[in-house]
């Protein structure tokens, strides 16, 4: 799960890496507040609040550039925010349509004497936590990780030890800081370690770390991302969730445990279990179709569910046919093809639907569908239900 | 005739009073599995079902019962606590069926699992589990789309695995086991590891390797069948259609903006180490069929 800058930039407050003074806002009222709290002799930085990188250098859908603005009197603070709140903004990580900004992040400017970059990451390979630091910051750090990968500093942390003072002095002198600075890395260090634990987040990113004018350090921008699985131990973090970055029907499908993610294909396939639903888009491609989704049922779906799944999948506007692709195993093929039918009586089923059942009670199932006088194609098998379906919808 | 496995095995099941518990050891006694006992604090001394005798730890299960294989169906939060309780117990095999376990979590239960002293092998989390056609079947597959025989299979996945488990059953040719290995990013048993086991079993002519976007498994899979396996082997990998930067599913699969873990690398890879390659997810069987007659 990822969350919103202002929102990380709270956490790595409370975890006491120094970050530069700053209040959200979203809407005229806490705008004017926010600059009225802000140092008037200060630089003030309006930063768009939203999932995706690249805010900087993004254009909004009306023409207006950069979703991070510095800005140096209160009034053009207040000018770049409203221009920002509520427009569309197109980074290189959205969609064309770009991301609607509903909450801004107004901060002190700071003095930036050079950018480092600093992450701890949980390691899925190596299954353990790992620091990641650059002098090389302020920048797209894959793209440092191609172009000079010496200048990678990557420092595994055992997980029964710990972070220890050691690690925290290699990578100090690694990035040449010396006296206090040594010290000051160390407290960030330990605060973003201490964070990632405590509230099991997959990515901390600070992307700049920079040194000021007087030499301190301080965070300027922070990417954070949780693992979905452990959010029930950490009740703060679930409540950062905004839906509003999500789609629609993504977040319909959470609602009810189904896994969904829309595509831009016009043949949705609801599937059960992720490996064969990303075969099943797979195939639907070799037969020259385009899949609308990716949708994984899951193990235990119920007739519940499968209606929900129909109505999330048809409310998608592309949608021109729809297959269903189900290998009973936990699942029994009887339950899915009672929920078919209950949907497609609930829903007004205008598009050619194409079903392949497979393993527990096929039979059982196959009779269900039949005498329900719905309009439907079956087929035996995975090419040839992906063969009909990409055939219905090209004519 | 098959790989860790077999009638020898003696299966306690952690969870075994709960809904998933219950139906799928149903499924497996069914099936034939020696299920020795049952795991649910609290409940020891009861009986499941009027059969099993469930205990209140793993421990009991393996002093009293001579458990050496685990299953478990413990809700998220409790499972990498009962991989380590049967861990400590002793325990050989364990298959972790849960979907969902914290990454750190795995992570400490892989620390523990990476000491020299440890000796248990682990198969999931988040898979569908392990079966010897016709011996032992251990997890929530459909068993009569099995057939006992002479090909290995392992996969990420659950429901694509039976798919070309039902490819393979409906062209004549058996199991000797079939091997889910989970989808989630930190597991136990890679899919270099039950390559390895299937070259090294005497009953298995042959090999079906299933894997996923996402990660380097398959990669490194490939590395060891360049260097070591001569027995026939063909694969196929989901994903190919999946765009960057987007979990499909199962926690590992996923294409990391910068492009690494894609479909087309993994089958290159493949195609690199001599694996015959089903580009359609329909065609698994057609591909082994290309180098092994059964």
């Amino acid at each position: 799960m990822n969350i919103h800058e202002y929102q990380a930039k709270a956490l790595l407050d409370q975890f006491k890496v120094p970050i530069p003074k700053g209040i959200s806002a979203n809407d005229e009222a806490s705008i004017d507040s926010a600059i009225a709290q802000l140092d008037p002799e200060s630089l003030i930085v309006v930063k768009a609040q939203i999932h995706a990188g690249g805010r900087g250098k993004g254009t909004f859908t009306d023409g207006y550039k950069g979703g991070v603005q510095l800005c140096d009197s209160p009034e053009k603070a207040k000018s770049a925010a409203l221009a920002m709140l509520g427009n569309h903004l197109v980074t290189k990580q959205t969609s064309p349509q770009g991301r609607k900004v509903q909450t801004l992040y107004l901060t002190e400017g700071s003095t930036i004497e050079h950018e480092y970059y600093l992450a701890v990451v949980l390691d899925r390979e190596s299954a353990q936590t790992v620091i990641i630091a650059s002098t090389e910051g302020g920048i797209d750090i894959e793209a440092v990780a191609e172009k000079n990968p010496e200048k990678i500093i990557r420092v595994p942390v055992s997980l029964d030890m710990g972070l220890k003072p050691h690690h925290c002095r290699s990578i100090a002198f690694k990035l040449g800081f010396s006296g206090n600075q040594v010290k000051e890395l160390s407290k960030i260090l330990n605060g973003l370690y201490q964070m990632a634990i405590e509230k099991n987040a997959e990515l901390i990113e600070i992307n700049p770390l920079v040194t000021n004018q007087e030499g301190s350090l301080v965070a300027l921008d922070a990417k954070v991302s949780f693992d979905s699985n452990a959010l029930y131990k950490n009740p703060d973090i679930a409540e950062l969730r905004d839906t509003n970055e999500e789609d629609p029907k993504e977040v319909e499908a959470s609602a009810y445990n189904l896994n969904y993610i829309a595509l831009e294909g016009n043949i949705a396939c609801m599937v059960n279990g992720a490996g064969l639903a990303m075969a099943t888009m797979d195939i639907i491609k070799s037969y020259g179709g385009e899949p609308a989704n990716f949708l994984d049922v899951g193990g235990g779906a119920n007739e519940e569910q499968v209606t929900a799944a129909f109505k999330i999948i048809l409310s998608d506007p592309n949608v021109k046919g729809i297959l269903v692709n189900i290998f009973g195993g936990i699942m029994k093929c009887d339950i899915i093809a009672r929920g078919i039918v209950s949907a497609a009586k609930n829903v007004s089923l205008s598009v050619p639907l194409v079903v392949r059942l497979e393993g527990t009670n096929v039979e059982a199932g196959k009779v269900i569908l039949k005498e329900s006088g719905l309009e439907l194609t079956s087929a035996d098998s995975l090419a040839e239900a992906a063969e009909i379906i990409t055939q219905k919808v090209s004519a | 005739m098959s790989i860790l496995v077999d009638k020898n095995t003696r299966l306690v099941v952690q969870g075994i009073t709960g809904n998933a518990g219950t139906f799928h050891t149903q499924q497996c006694v069914e099936y034939g599995t020696n299920v020795v006992a049952g795991v649910t604090p609290g409940k020891g001394g009861l009986k499941w079902e009027n059969t099993v005798p469930i205990c209140n730890t793993v421990n009991e299960a393996v002093n009293q019962y001579g458990a050496n294989t685990s299953v478990i169906y413990v809700p998220p939060p409790f499972a990498a606590d009962s991989i380590l309780e049967s861990i400590d117990a002793g325990i050989e095999l364990i298959v972790c069926i849960t979907e969902g376990i914290p990454v750190q979590d795995m992570a400490e239960v892989r620390h523990k699992l990476n000491q020299s002293s440890v000796k248990t092998r682990l198969i999931g989390p988040n898979c569908p589990g392990i079966i010897t056609p016709g011996h032992c079947k251990i997890g929530i597959m459909p068993g009569y789309i099995h057939k006992e025989g002479r090909v290995g299979v392992v996969s990420r996945s659950g429901t694509l695995t039976y798919e070309a488990v039902w490819q393979l059953t409906q062209k004549g040719l058996g199991q000797s086991t079939c091997i889910g290995i989970g989808g989630d990013p930190i597991n136990g048993t890679s899919q270099k590891d039950a390559v390895q086991l299937f070259n090294e079993d005497p009953d298995t002519d042959a090999i079906i390797m299933i894997g996923e976007i996402g990660g380097s498994a398959e990669e490194e899979a490939c590395q060891y069948i360049k260097e070591h396996v001569s027995k026939p082997i063909a694969g196929f990998i989901a994903g190919a259609s999946a765009p960057k930067g987007r979990t499909m599913g199962h926690a590992g699969a996923i294409i990391s903006e910068s492009g690494a873990g894609t479909a087309e690398a993994k089958f290159q890879a493949m195609e690199e180490a001599g694996v015959k390659i089903a580009k359609n997810p329909s065609k698994i069987a057609d591909a082994l069929m290309t180098c092994y007659s059964g």
